[in-house]
């Protein structure tokens, strides 16, 4: 029981209390986890602390028993940030990595923030503030680091001068992403430092350890979290901000600018530095050992670290969280005290490729596959593995048939559904995007042919179009996509003439994350207004001849668009506009409804795949609750059967 | 005190992310470590939404371990029926009996269940149906369901009442408190 001499206080005085607090700060820090009885002791002497403090006449402040907080992982990397000091920060929305931002946003008087068009802008905003001074925060879902990755590559030759830090979040599952590559390949690869926090207090110390080995060592590093670690809470500790650095660039062409006779020394200085950071990486109290029973050592890193600790609770671990470079020493010394090795680690063999290498016999793949989310049920199959025991089928009470999947689905009143609709009448490939509009690809819309990356569907059409294939190729793009890499692709199919027809189905904002600015929408993150960049403008100036805007509600005039730009054989840009319901949370138009008698069930209606359409088969309804008020299937309808629902009026 | 793995499954927009948050904040007042953990993205359209609590003494995975769950919300029954197999033996199953058609159903591609009540009740657990958008109903909010359903799951929590009011104040705007605060008691009167 953890007791403290509150008692013996008499007559506090302000300096006192403040001194008691901050030691039962401590202690509770220094204790962890609370159970009820402690609990209860101290929330004992918190009200007598009060209770003195009332009698001695002093207010009482704002003071709660918990004096934890319970924050997201993701809103620990931009406290985490705060704390270190940072005064610049930007990023391009991706999940699971968005929150970051928005989070640190709230500290805007004192931290710049920003979305930049793209990843590779936005490392580079925070590389010029970091080579100026300052500490920066640059943040991306792990594919947005494949954008950035020229940057970080020559950063990490000429270095950095504030402390310069990457978050990355990777998507291990693709619960929202299109692969699951794994952001620890990248710090190998430019040879810089990696972090990996286990949860949110990890999230904050590590941060702030980040931003401190970065401007030591004058590296960029990679702060990697994964879904797990963004998207879940735990219970945290506040500091203080750091202080904040001078700001004023120091001239010096050798050091930042790599012309290949100034880069062939840096290239030198970066193994040197590797070789720094690798003793460094032995000592810090980001990689520690917890030596319990020794007859299994697992090496684990990140979330994999809690969900070892839940299914092998009786192992030694090594726990990673200064993953790269590798901490050798420590890894020897504990290989040393441990019968046998096993690695645990989320997606691909990176640990374990070294640690054999080391000549350090291990098992991992071999009983924990890198493909897909780790989870306490894939580690006790695991476990199961290296005992020889059956593997546990995991043992429902009853097995839950053949239930209607709920996948999601373009909203009801979404814009986009007028593009697609008109595309369901002309025989074309069409060349898609990573946004709402992916949500094309299924039935009954299907126009959604192939996705690849963000502006890919501009690029995809024209090299299919210069490939000879004989349908009309459509390249489709969203707003904030287009301003992120499809400027470019759009470029170049003026460039190289092409017959691509192109559309950007422009729903003024990035929608699938969340919601977030873009240079197109006349606001920054920091809320202020700001130019609105012109799709049709830019189109113009790439060269394109053939602009034209449509509502896509209008879906008469948006059918007679398209079908004139896939029939020209000159480039075309389409741009569909309308904003995003969701965002504007306000009805498209009125609520319409179904009349029974009128209906002949042809079913054209429920071509347009809106949720808020409902079949049983026989009969066709609207669902009030759903229904948004586009209009769409009002104008499908060819019997009349669709009206504005009486007292639906907007 | 052993972990208490609770489980809340339901559809984007039901409101199943603040529901967690007011029981985090409810073991965060009493003292307890607690892991938190959901997956967005594209559960705005209207996908489905699953979240975990876990609450104890010292909790290290954020994720519920399959089939020990000790309380799983179903915030719409279908979604209830999807996660049910993760609930242990002896554990609670509360569901809501208001249905919401996914849009495989609604399209006329696939079937509600029409047994699905039936089949939650098959489970070796207690099963317990709430009509939680007619209580939010009598309260005046339809979206303040979710805070019924967690005025049910406080009779399987070992939280006093105080607790509970401070978890609500801290989760929910002060200006919609009162009306969630009524919903939360029939909630809790359900049992």
């Amino acid at each position: 029981m953890d007791c403290l001499p509150v008692d013996t206080v008499r007559q506090p005085t302000r300096n006192h209390i403040e001194t008691i607090e901050k030691i039962l700060c401590k202690r509770l820090h220094a204790i962890g986890p609370i159970s009820g009885e402690r609990s209860a002791c101290i929330s004992a002497r918190m009200r007598r602390l009060k209770a003195n403090r009332l009698g001695a006449g002093i207010p009482v402040p704002k003071m709660e028993v918990h004096l934890k907080k319970l924050i997201s992982g993701n809103e620990a990397f931009a406290r985490g940030a705060y704390e270190a000091g940072v005064t610049v920060a930007s990023g391009y929305p991706g999940t699971p990595s968005t929150e970051i931002m928005e989070a640190l946003v709230h500290y805007k008087d004192e931290v710049y923030c920003e979305w930049s068009p793209n990843e590779k802008v936005a490392l580079e905003v925070g590389a010029g503030a970091s080579l100026a001074g300052a500490r920066a925060l640059v943040t991306m879902k792990h594919v947005g680091l494949n954008v950035a990755a020229d940057p970080l590559m020559t950063l990490s030759y000429i270095g950095v001068e504030g402390g310069f830090v990457v978050c990355v979040a990777d998507d291990p599952g693709q619960h929202s992403s299109q692969n699951e590559q794994d952001t620890r390949h990248y710090a190998r690869l430019a040879k810089i430092p990696i972090f990996e926090p286990a949860d949110s207090q990890e999230a904050i110390d590590f941060m702030k350890l980040a931003f401190d080995v970065s401007e030591k060592y004058r590296t960029p590093v990679i702060m990697r979290s994964t879904t797990r670690v963004s998207h879940s809470s735990s219970m945290v500790e506040f500091g203080k901000r750091a202080m904040l650095r001078n700001v004023a660039f120091v001239k010096n062409p050798p050091r930042y600018v790599p012309i290949p006779i100034w880069g062939r020394k840096m290239r030198v200085e970066v193994e040197q530095r590797l070789t720094d950071l690798a003793e460094a990486a032995c000592v810090s109290k980001a990689n520690r050992i917890e030596y319990r029973d020794r007859s299994l050592g697992i090496v684990t890193c990140g979330i994999a670290y809690q969900y070892t600790r839940e299914v092998f609770p009786e192992a030694s671990i090594l726990k990673i969280g200064w993953g790269y470079p590798f901490p050798d020493r420590l890894i020897r010394e504990f290989a040393a005290g441990v019968d046998k090795v096993l690695i645990v680690e989320e997606l691909d063999d990176i640990m374990e490729e070294h640690i054999r290498a080391m000549g350090i016999a291990c098992e991992g793949k071999s009983v924990v596959s890198p493909i897909g989310e780790l989870s306490p049920d894939r580690l006790r199959e695991t476990r199961a593995r290296m005992e020889g025991r059956e593997i546990p089928v995991a043992e429902p009470l009853a097995e839950a048939a053949d239930l209607p999947g709920r996948p999601p689905v373009l909203c009801p009143g979404c814009p986009h559904r007028g593009v697609f609709y008109g595309l369901t009448k002309h025989d074309v490939v069409v060349t898609g995007d990573i946004g709402c509009y992916s949500l094309g690809v299924f039935p009954p819309l299907s126009r959604q042919d192939v996705i690849l990356c963000m502006g890919g569907g501009v690029t995809l059409a024209h090299g299919m179009d210069k490939a000879g294939e004989g349908r009309k190729v459509v390249g489709m793009v969203g707003d904030s996509t287009f301003f992120h890499s499809g400027i470019t692709g759009l470029l170049n199919v003026a460039y190289n003439k092409s017959a691509a027809t192109i559309i950007v189905v422009d729903n003024r904002t990035t929608a699938m994350t969340g919601h977030q600015d873009h240079p197109g929408t006349g606001r920054t993150l920091m809320g202020e207004a700001t130019i609105e960049a012109s799709i049709e403008e830019i189109g113009r100036a790439c060269g394109i001849k053939r602009v034209v805007t449509v509502d896509p509600y209008d879906l008469g005039a948006t059918e007679k668009a398209l079908a004139a730009e896939i029939e020209s054989d000159e480039p075309s840009l389409v741009v569909s506009r309308a904003p995003c319901p969701l965002q504007t949370r306000t009805m498209v138009g009125p609520l319409h409804e179904i009349d029974q008698e009128a209906c002949v069930n042809c079913g054209r209606c429920l071509k347009l795949g809106c949720p808020a359409i409902e079949s049983d088969g026989d009969t066709v309804k609207i669902n009030s609750l759903l229904c948004a008020g586009c209009g769409m299937c009002f104008e499908v309808c060819k019997v009349g059967a669709v009206e504005v629902k009486e007292g639906g009026a907007a | 005190m052993k972990t208490t793995n609770i489980l809340l499954a339901g559809v984007g927009g039901q409101g199943v992310l603040l529901a967690s948050r007011i029981l985090s904040e409810a073991a965060l007042a009493a003292g307890l470590d607690i892991k938190q953990s959901e997956v967005h993205g594209m559960s705005q359209r209207g996908g489905s939404v699953m979240s975990h609590v876990r609450i104890g003494e010292e909790v290290h995975s954020p994720i519920v371990p399959e089939g020990e769950c000790d309380i799983l919300a179903g915030f719409e029954p279908l979604e209830g029926l999807r996660q049910a197999h993760a609930v242990k033996e002896g554990g609670v199953l509360l569901y809501s009996v208001d249905r919401i058609n996914p849009s495989t159903v609604s399209a006329g591609f696939a079937q509600y269940p029409e047994d699905v009540e039936e089949q939650l009740k098959s489970f070796k657990c207690r099963t317990v149906a709430v009509p939680a958008v007619q209580y939010a109903e009598q309260v005046g909010n339809r979206r303040s369901a979710n805070v019924v359903m967690v005025g049910v799951m406080s009779n399987f929590l070992e939280f006093s009442d105080d607790i509970w009011s401070q978890a609500l104040t801290a989760a929910i705007p002060a200006k919609l408190l009162a009306l969630n605060i009524a919903a939360f008691e029939l909630g809790r009167k359900h049992i």
